[in-house]
């Protein structure tokens, strides 16, 4: 990956309840780049963004956005941290008592003392660009899975951040849904100019927008590369994945005892 | 072998009640600390004092106004016995300021209000909205938890005076306008023995500590509720059964201060 990178991942290890869930990890995030990090569910994806985010204390290496080693700063850098961040969460977590409208200027009046006019044009102009300026009045429970994560979207990117995390930001979706947020991932990435980091297993819904991926498994990065040079890899484990084939590397059978010896058959 | 288990035990459950008790102590404290921000933003504490305070008063008025009548019948027939119905007032009112507002009250806001605290944190939490607030660099102890903590602190002195009030007019309603006690010795009654400090004072700080504990034990359990259904429910539970409790064994000690040998 290339130089200037916004987020930097060193020998990074995390052990939890004395299971390893990150082994060594070593990622870079170039600023203004998509990069994906895909794997099974349980491979310590979203345990690695969370690290990114500093909710979680690595057991050994770092994590540096910006300059700053993430585990070493205190609640009020932390913060001051994240107030560059945004992050998309798998089900949007919108929040529900609020209406649609009132969630996307919630940073704004939490971190800005900008007029309550200035911030009905800026949410306006941020639901203008997921497309639903018109259900700015309508609470969350009115809303589809997919225009949630839209609005959720909305409210990710309300501050203009730096570095924008998405959480299995196709989880759930029908496929209008999923292209449509795929392309405002990408849109807003470069609108922003940001960097944003995409944790999924949508395989080929992520190949289609991404600048670079990684693969994990088990708690370590088993493969990388640009899209282009995951589609043409001959690794056992990318091709099952790429191609989503049944048996592979990743097994289809859970391990058990013998077929044979649990129908009772004699050898 | 078994003795030793049973030691083990003990010995687990008083570390595990100790080491709690420690959480929600810092959990109260942390509440304390980021109190600031929502008394400058006092429409945060205003909103939660619609849906904890106002929301509760219909049941609140609902059931001051039975107990205040089943109070006016009890005390009638009780007071009948030894020929003093007249001071029926002074009965209905002692009771209710004393005792039956307070604690009936905090016990009704735990059931409302508590318990709806309980459930919207813990699916806030379930749901990652906290995580989301946390993200985006606000501290949900700040912004949800404290303006939920003052809203029922202030509410529940509130309540509880209502609840009285409303017990009274029940008892009057029974005890004056149905049964025929004399209007005038009810409320006359009623004044000269009810005194501004030793009862309503006393009153209103039960109330306050009832409030301050019960939407303590609803906003902890919300927030350390496990993140699933089960969790939520469960938290819930926790809150009505303990906040209960809590309520009737405090009760016990504040009135054992306030009116010893009065």
């Amino acid at each position: 990956m290339s130089l200037n990178p916004l987020v930097e991942i060193r020998d990074l290890n995390f052990t939890y309840d004395k299971r390893p869930v990150l082994q060594g990890i070593n990622m870079t995030f170039p600023k203004g780049k998509l990069v994906a990090i895909m794997g099974l569910s349980g491979c310590g994806k979203t345990t690695l963004l969370r690290h990114i985010g500093g909710a979680l204390k690595p057991t050994r290496g770092y994590v540096q956005m910006d300059g700053q080693v993430m585990h070493e700063l205190d609640q009020d850098g932390l913060y001051a941290m994240r107030r560059k961040m945004g992050m998309l969460f798998q089900f949007g977590a919108l929040f529900t008592d609020m209406s649609v409208y009132d969630n996307v200027a919630f940073q704004m009046r939490e971190h800005t003392e900008l007029p309550e006019e200035i911030i009905h044009d800026l949410v306006i102009m941020k639901l203008h660009a997921v497309g639903l300026r018109g259900a700015q009045h309508m609470m969350p429970s009115e809303l589809s899975g997919g225009m949630a994560r839209r609005v959720a979207l909305a409210r990710t990117v309300a501050l203009d951040p730096m570095l924008i995390m998405y959480d299995e930001p196709f989880a759930g979706l029908d496929p209008i849904s999923l292209t449509v947020i795929g392309d405002l991932i990408r849109r807003l990435n470069d609108a922003l100019g940001a960097t944003s980091i995409i944790v999924t297993h949508d395989i080929q819904e992520s190949l289609k927008i991404v600048d670079y991926v990684y693969f994990m498994a088990n708690g370590v990065i088993v493969a990388e590369g640009t899209p282009d040079e995951l589609r043409a890899s001959d690794k056992d484990f990318v091709r099952q994945f790429v191609h989503g084939e049944m048996d592979g590397p990743v097994p289809f059978h859970y391990p058990g005892v013998d077929y044979r010896q649990d129908l009772n058959l004699r050898a | 072998m078994p003795v030793t288990n049973i030691l083990r035990t003990i010995g687990r459950r008083v570390v595990d009640a100790v080491w709690h008790i420690g959480v929600v102590t810092r959990f109260f404290f942390l509440t304390l600390i980021y109190s600031g921000s929502c008394f400058r933003r006092f429409h945060l504490i205003i909103k939660e004092l619609f849906s904890t305070g106002v929301m509760s008063l219909i049941i609140i008025i609902v059931a001051g106004l039975f107990v205040g009548m089943v109070l006016g019948l009890q005390g009638y027939e009780t007071l009948k016995r030894y020929g003093s119905e007249s001071a029926l007032g002074v009965m209905v009112a002692l009771s209710l300021v004393r005792e039956m507002g307070p604690v009936v009250a905090a016990l009704l806001f735990a059931s409302r209000a508590g318990s709806a605290m309980t459930a919207e944190i813990g699916l806030m939490k379930a749901t990652e909205q906290i995580s989301a607030m946390e993200m985006m660099a606000v501290n949900p102890i700040a912004r949800i938890v404290a303006p939920r903590f003052w809203a029922g602190v202030i509410s529940m002195p509130f309540l509880a005076a209502m609840f009285s009030a409303v017990g009274i007019f029940g008892g009057y309603l029974v005890g004056v306008v149905q049964i025929g006690v004399d209007e005038g010795s009810f409320w006359s009654q009623m004044q000269a023995a009810v005194d501004f400090r030793e009862d309503i004072m006393n009153g209103i700080i039960k109330s306050l500590v009832f409030g301050t504990v019960v939407t303590l034990i609803a906003l902890f359990e919300g927030f350390d509720a496990p993140p699933t259904a089960e969790g939520v429910s469960g938290a819930t539970t926790r809150t009505v059964v303990t906040s209960s409790l809590a309520i009737l064994m405090l009760d016990f000690v504040l009135t054992a201060i306030m009116f010893r040998g009065a």
